[in-house]
């Protein structure tokens, strides 16, 4: 629209015409304070602090529902408002408790900080304040009811935002209050958001309230451990007796591409780095046959004997190596380098959930044709194939309703379930559980492929009049589907593409190579002449043994030895544990999952909340991991993999590339204040100086990414920053995808579960176990 | 559709809801008119109330229940067969409507928005009536009585209790 020019205290100020008053003056610096005010949710005019004076217009107007008009003259900071704005302070107080000492949102409360910027100082009532027992509605979710100020904004994030309407207003006046749904208890997607969103006290969170003061911790933003997402998680950790501990998980950095969501897993399930079973000591297979704690450097050279006698006798065919979906780029980069270099193997391969090989293959020297999740926000149009990003994509869910909402984007679904994104979609088809592959050729024009109706053909006609879409498809496509329906999409103007995948690091393990026949980059395992001249040795030229190959490998006694870094393949496909009786095991893990119980040798790991690196998520967005927690006893997966390489032989600098000479820690073993240590890096690359100094850098690692693989090379200095990058995806040198097996294994997750890791998160068991029936869909118009 | 359904209604009022629902841009902006008369018919707001008013409506139960527990004049309980609503505000405070409400409380034995034990009477104070002319004034279901004193109001549940009062709902 076009610009209007108007007054705010005497500044001459422009804005688009309709841009609300409250927003024109915080974006010219002018503040002007508001509780129920929140930017893209609905104006409810309700608390008004908000009230400013308007040139000739009779009483003082709130300035969340005040459009900017030509030539409007406003006063923000008059006598008049800021008595308004004291005297709606001291009736918010009337029955607020003075409770700030204990509260938890105490020192970083909305209310208390403008009470200390525009409040009374004392009250003029002395009418006993009526005080109502807390009540506890979910695992998660506390209500404190004369602690609510009734702004209204969990109802309206709630309902607009998460489209789950489990909240709303109950009685009138000095008697209302927020009621749940279930009139006693929530009947909910438990993703916090209304405790996020809350001004004040009045909704705390199971996981945080009453075990520390925001002040006490450090609040470190990265990425996310669950799912393929990568929303930014802020986490406030503070010293613990063995390291320091996550006391809290929030959305305070709302610099992410989730923007002002995250759900259940980003926010609560960070529990299980606290988990009392987690394994602090190496552990050996004694004689006696049970698993011992020996000191590191006895492990170590345990299990580098074993995998040394293996590799010398049987030769690395007979060694299988198995990477993680939640370990970093630099970790997944390091492990098949190791695996290739130094076993010398292709044996290599991890749990895939989606089939990214053949969305490489397909999107070969398209540039720009790759959607970050970013883009879900603002496109004008979406097909969504497969999938319920619901329960499994639930930032991506959120960035749909949420475009939905704002810009009125056209979302089509062809599922063959009842997603709950049907509610928000313009146009829906049901397809048969095998029939996406048939759809996608009818929508490509091929009539007899699918036998459509006329809501089939008037939903073709709608999706190919779009002159600018975004298609995201599930795990129902892979290999052919996947580059059938690329071809399709380039066939119409302007498409983007996002394959949607499980875990935080499924797409960086494919990305890195751990796949038995592609190395880094996709580039299959017979082109590896750029990587042999960089790792200074030759590598296997044949393809390796796929995941479930080994395992039958393994079962038929052709596997010597097994290095399983993050993964839970023994429960994950069923394996029976006889089949790895007479193979040398080496697992490295959290826990003594149902893998690791098998091993010859276990070291602790640390996770993706206790080290730095970087991460891909599914839409191929690359983002930095920061060291937040640090758990005494654990080891980074990175640093295992450089110290076994070192005792097997091979020296550290061949297997990273670090160092010039200096040596010195910049961080990595400051815990919780590596942040510092980033920012310092930052720095350093801004005034041209480059860090590569030890050989647990996981940076050096990543200068050999990027110089290696093309698509990964994307500027460094916004990364350091804590920003995206998206990939560069066109780069990628692939020449089949189709022909191969694509393995793909999808986790089927749902909001509460997270695979392996879900499985000792106690808060995640809670909320699962106290949601025995599926929440129904939301009944609400979604008008 | 909707007339297919079982309802807890009468056919008629179904019916008419029916027809309510698309009088307005909105299906839920039928939602206050519907708990009325639905409250004629039923006599209170119940849950099964609740429950086809939401489905009717394409609402969820705890935005009825918002709405519902905003209005005083919508019951979540049964009143008496006669409800007995005194009006208290200020012309009829000026002419003792406070007299009233408390010659009636005395009379029936009830407090406000309670019901006698044989459920013939339920007393509620309320606020205006739109009988200022005449006040004090009260309501009885949907009659008015005015001018009172509480010779009058006396004579009024007399015949109620014999039968002689009004009929109307």
């Amino acid at each position: 629209m076009a610009d209007v020019t108007f007054t705010v205290d005497g500044k001459k100020l422009t804005a688009p015409a309709g841009t609300l008053l409250i927003e024109a003056c915080k974006a010219a610096g002018i503040e002007v304070p508001a509780f129920c005010y929140y930017p893209h949710l609905a104006v409810q005019a309700a608390c008004r602090m908000c009230t400013v004076r308007l040139e000739k217009v009779p009483k003082l107007q709130t300035a969340c529902t005040t459009p900017v008009t030509e030539g409007m003259v406003v006063y923000t900071d008059t006598d008049e408002v800021r008595q308004a704005r004291k005297a709606t302070i001291e009736l918010l107080l009337g029955n607020h408790p003075l409770d700030c000492p204990v509260c938890d949102k105490g020192g970083e409360c909305e209310l208390q900080d403008m009470t200390f910027k525009y409040g009374a100082g004392e009250s003029k009532y002395v009418e006993i304040k009526q005080h109502r027992d807390e009540q506890q509605w979910s695992p998660v979710v506390y209500y404190d009811r004369p602690r609510c100020i009734l702004c209204y904004r969990c109802v309206a994030v709630c309902g607009a935002g998460m489209d789950v309407w489990a909240l709303a207003v109950e009685s009138r006046g000095a008697r209302s209050v927020i009621a749940p749904n279930g009139s006693d208890h929530l009947n909910c997607e438990e993703c916090g958001m209304c405790i996020d969103i809350c001004p004040v006290g009045a909704l705390t969170s199971d996981t945080y309230r009453y075990h520390t003061r925001p002040w006490e911790m450090n609040h470190v933003a990265t990425v996310c451990t669950h799912c393929g997402d990568g929303c930014k998680t802020t986490l406030g950790v503070r010293t613990a007796a063995d390291g320091s501990e996550i006391i809290r998980g929030n959305n305070r950095d709302k610099s992410g591409m989730n923007g002002d969501f995250l759900c259940i897993k980003g926010r609560y399930a960070f529990d299980f780095a606290n988990h009392t079973e987690r394994l602090t000591k190496p552990l050996v297979r004694q004689a006696d046959g049970k698993l011992a704690p020996v000191s590191w450097e006895e492990a170590l050279d345990f299990a580098a004997r074993g995998l040394r006698e293996a590799r010398d006798a049987k030769g690395g065919k007979a060694i299988g190596v198995i990477g993680s979906n939640r370990t970093t780029n630099e970790e997944n980069y390091l492990l098949q380098k190791f695996a290739r270099s130094v076993l010398g193997t292709n044996n290599i391969d991890h749990h895939r959930t989606a089939d990214y090989a053949a969305f490489a293959a397909a999107l070969k020297g398209h540039a720009g044709r790759e959607a970050s999740l970013r883009d879900f926000v603002t496109a004008p149009a979406i097909l969504l194939l497969g999938n319920d990003p619901t329960e499994q994509h639930p930032a991506l869910a959120w960035q749909l309703r949420t475009n939905v909402r704002l810009n009125h984007a056209r979302i089509y679904v062809a599922n063959h379930r009842d997603i709950k994104l049907r509610r928000q979609a313009k146009a829906a088809v049901t397809l048969p559980q095998t029939g996406y592959a048939q759809f996608v050729e009818y929508l490509a024009g091929k009539d007899g492929a699918f036998k459509g109706d006329d809501a089939t053909a008037a939903f073709r006609n709608a999706v190919k009049k779009e002159e600018s879409l975004l298609i995201a498809f599930g795990s129902e496509f892979r290999g052919r589907d996947i580059q059938a329906l690329v071809a399709f999409g380039l066939s119409l103007p302007n498409v983007k593409f996002a394959c949607l995948g499980d875990y935080a690091n499924s797409r960086g393990a494919a990305d890195m190579g751990v796949l038995p026949d592609l190395l880094p980059g996709y580039v299959p395992v017979d082109k590896a002449a750029q990587f042999a001249g960089e790792y200074g040795n030759s590598l296997p030229a044949e393809p390796g043994l796929d995941l479930v190959q080994m395992f039958d490998a393994a079962g038929r006694g052709e596997l010597a030895a097994m290095y399983v870094v993050g993964a839970n393949p023994v429960a994950r496909y069923g394996i029976d544990a006889a089949a790895l009786k007479d193979t040398f095991l080496v697992v490295q893990d959290m826990f003594l999952t149902e893998t690791a119980v098998l091993a010859d040798v276990v070291f602790p790991a640390a996770n993706l909340y206790e080290k730095a690196g970087t991460v891909t998520n599914t839409y191929g967005d690359l983002q930095l991991v920061k060291k937040a927690a640090d758990k005494a006893g654990t080891r980074a997966d990175f640093e295992l993999i450089v110290r076994l390489a070192e005792k097997m032989g091979a020296a550290p600098k061949s297997m990273v590339p670090f160092g010039r000479g200096v040596r010195a820690d910049v961080g990595q073993t400051r815990g919780a204040q590596s942040g510092e240590a980033d920012r310092h890096a930052v720095w350093l690359v801004a005034h041209h100086l480059e860090l590569k100094l030890s050989p647990f850098d996981p940076f050096a690692i990543f200068d050999e990414i990027q110089r290696l693989v093309p698509a990964y090379n994307v500027p460094r200095l916004n990364l350091l920053a804590g920003n995206d990058e998206h990939l560069k995806s066109e780069l990628v040198q692939i020449d089949t995808g189709a022909t191969r097996r694509d393995m793909v294994l999808p986790a089927n997750d749902g909001l509460y579960t997270s695979g392996t890791l879900g499985n000792y998160s106690a808060k995640l068991k809670e909320v699962l176990a106290s949601h025995t029936t599926v929440t129904k869909p939301a009944e609400t118009a979604a008008d | 559709m909707a007339t297919e359904k079982k309802t807890i209604f009468s056919p008629e009022l179904a019916a008419r809801f029916d027809k309510l629902v698309t009088l307005y841009p909105m299906r839920r902006s039928a939602l206050v008119p519907m708990l009325l008369y639905a409250q004629d018919e039923v006599g209170y707001i119940s849950k099964e109330v609740v429950a086809e008013v939401a489905e009717r409506l394409g609402l969820r139960e705890n935005d009825v229940e918002s709405v519902l527990s905003y209005y005083s004049m919508l019951r979540t309980k049964p009143a008496g067969k006669y409800n007995v609503q005194v009006c208290t505000n200020i012309s009829c405070m000026l002419r003792d409507g406070y007299g009233i409400l408390e010659h009636c409380k005395k009379r029936l034995g009830i407090d406000h928005k309670e019901v006698t034990a044989d459920g013939l009477f339920s007393l509620e104070e309320v606020e205006c009536i739109g009988a200022c002319c005449w006040a004090p004034a009260i309501q009885v279901n949907y009659d008015f009585y005015d001018e009172l004193t509480p010779e009058k109001m006396d004579q009024i549940l007399d015949d109620y209790k014999a039968g002689r009062g009004k009929e109307t709902v």
